[in-house]
């Protein structure tokens, strides 16, 4: 393997990286991986924090989890600690969730395989706050070149205080749910268990347990290295920091972007290059997601508050512009079809409903659909969400409910036999293009 | 203290008589499936709501009393 260095200079310790990249600096355009002296290099070394300082200093971060939940990291690790002081075998392990399911998402396949370090970094020092006896890495089956380069990198750090290992999970869309991700680490099928409790309560080995995305973990990484002000330095108030967006779709260079909160959608989209062509709405947040009319999405910034005021949110970081010349009920309803299959089967909601809500959305892409039998779509939708034990169905209700109102138009011109579709729009069941930066 | 009803969605396998002991709280779906319409146990439904919880025969139906268990 030939040497190559990140061309990237190096800032110091501290204060840090002056704007962006944060979590990409250092990475390769080849996307080769950056080995455990070139990843200090660009970051400094790893800084040795006194109990409960890093939990502190990502409280004051502000940083969220950035899986898809969007729960306070800081908030996390202090309820864990206090899990694991109170219980007597203390908390069991941090666990990092890359078992990236989610067929639109790239990034913790990015960041295993180019960015290990930064990873296993904020892993460890999670593990060191909340006092975890091992760090279990879990990535997905197909994830081979993740798994090996882990491996690699597990390697070439030596030893730590706390041991670190890589396990596989299966590629299933539910396989990745946390409960699930718990359970199979138990000796269990990786099926979503019945919750609370959670792992935080009740995790891996029947322990506390930490379980955050991998990014998540990056974002520590640096925090610890850098400061929870400086973590702050970009983004806005409510959402600081830098995040990691796959963006594909009608975009010249799809891949994974680390962009700053705040940044406006249109800048988002440029920085992928920029629209290939004319886009009719943006699915925000991949398949548990939203679909958003271009229109009033290149008006709004990537930040908490704007989306939700149209109903969005950014979910495990996922942007997809669907071209004008797609049919968006015809790519809904082959999402709404992969989604139902990838249903674990355990809960009956969620297995009669999102069948009965796939075949209703069929219908009504074929044109078929009564009146009567779109009305019981909407009541299906409406009546499957909260219902499964993980928030499977839930995903698929916001995702099937915002394909109803955005393509409406498009559900009365199907009705008369007419549908505008000449080109595929959304990848399904694939993951999407490579990465860039 | 209050006291709410919630369904464990794996062990469901919608028997549905919890919809039959409790319709001022449970209904079905289409499927036979239970839907909580409201999670709330009134004191006036508490011996009933004991009841479909005993009466279930894949124990799915719960109830939790307030403050335990919920994260």
């Amino acid at each position: 393997m030939t040497e190559s260095r990140p061309r990237v200079a190096r800032t110091g310790s501290r204060p840090g990286h002056a704007g962006l990249p944060r979590l990409l600096a250092g990475l390769h355009s080849s996307g080769q991986v950056l080995s455990a002296l070139d990843h200090e290099r660009v970051h400094g070394p790893l800084p040795a924090l006194r109990g409960g300082e890093l939990i502190e200093m990502v409280q004051r971060s502000g940083l969220r989890g950035r899986g898809g939940a969007d729960f306070p990291v800081g908030r996390k690790l202090r309820t864990v600690a206090a899990m694991g002081g109170s219980s007597r075998g203390g908390v069991s392990a941090v666990v990092v969730n890359g078992s990236e399911t989610e067929p639109a998402s790239s990034k913790d396949r990015l960041l295993f395989t180019a960015l290990p370090h930064l990873v296993l970094d904020g892993a460890l020092l999670a593990a060191y706050a909340v006092g975890a006896r091992e760090v279990i890495v879990n990535v997905n089956e197909s994830a081979e070149g993740s798994l090996r380069v882990l491996e690699g990198a597990i390697a070439d750090r030596g030893d730590s205080r706390v041991p670190i290992r890589v396990v596989t999970g299966p590629d299933g869309y539910v396989a990745g749910e946390e409960s699930a991700v718990i359970h199979r680490l138990n000796g269990g099928r990786p099926l979503p268990t019945f919750v609370p409790p959670r792992p935080f309560q009740r995790g891996y080995r029947g322990r506390p347990t930490l379980i955050n995305n991998a990014e998540t973990l990056a974002q520590i990484a640096l925090i610890a290295r850098f400061g929870d002000q400086w973590f702050r330095e970009l983004g806005t108030s409510a959402d600081p920091g830098s995040v990691l967006v796959t963006i594909s779709g009608a975009v010249a260079t799809p891949g994974v972007y680390e962009l700053e909160f705040g940044t406006p959608i249109q800048d988002l989209l440029a920085a992928a290059g920029g629209l290939t062509e004319r886009v009719q709405a943006l699915l925000i947040g991949g398949y548990f997601g939203t679909w958003v009319e271009y229109s009033r999405a290149a008006q709004v910034r990537l930040a908490r508050t704007d989306l939700r005021a149209m109903g969005a949110t950014l979910g495990s970081g996922v942007v997809i512009a669907l071209r004008a010349s797609a049919c968006g009920l015809t790519e809904s309803a082959r999402v709404v079809r992969y989604l139902a299959g990838e249903s674990s089967g355990q809960c009956g909601p969620c297995v009669h409903g999102l069948a009965g809500i796939s075949a209703l959305f069929d219908a009504l892409a074929g044109g078929t659909a009564s009146e009567r039998e779109r009305l019981t779509l909407e009541r299906w939708i409406a009546e499957v969400r909260g219902r499964g034990a993980c928030h499977h169905p839930d995903g698929v209700a916001r995702f099937a409910q915002s394909a109803l109102q955005i393509f409406e138009e498009d559900v009365q011109e199907h009705r008369l036999g007419r549908c505008m579709a000449r080109r595929v729009g959304v990848p399904v069941g694939a993951p999407s293009g490579s990465s860039a930066s | 203290m209050s006291t709410r009803l919630r369904v464990n969605p794996i062990a469901c396998e919608g028997h549905g008589l919890c919809a039959e002991l409790l319709p001022e709280l449970i209904r079905l779906d289409d499927w036979g499936y239970p839907i909580i319409e409201e999670a709330e146990v009134p004191d006036e439904l508490l011996d009933l709501a004991y009841r479909a919880v005993d009466t279930c025969p894949t124990l799915a139906l719960v109830l939790d009393e307030d403050n335990l268990d919920r994260g």
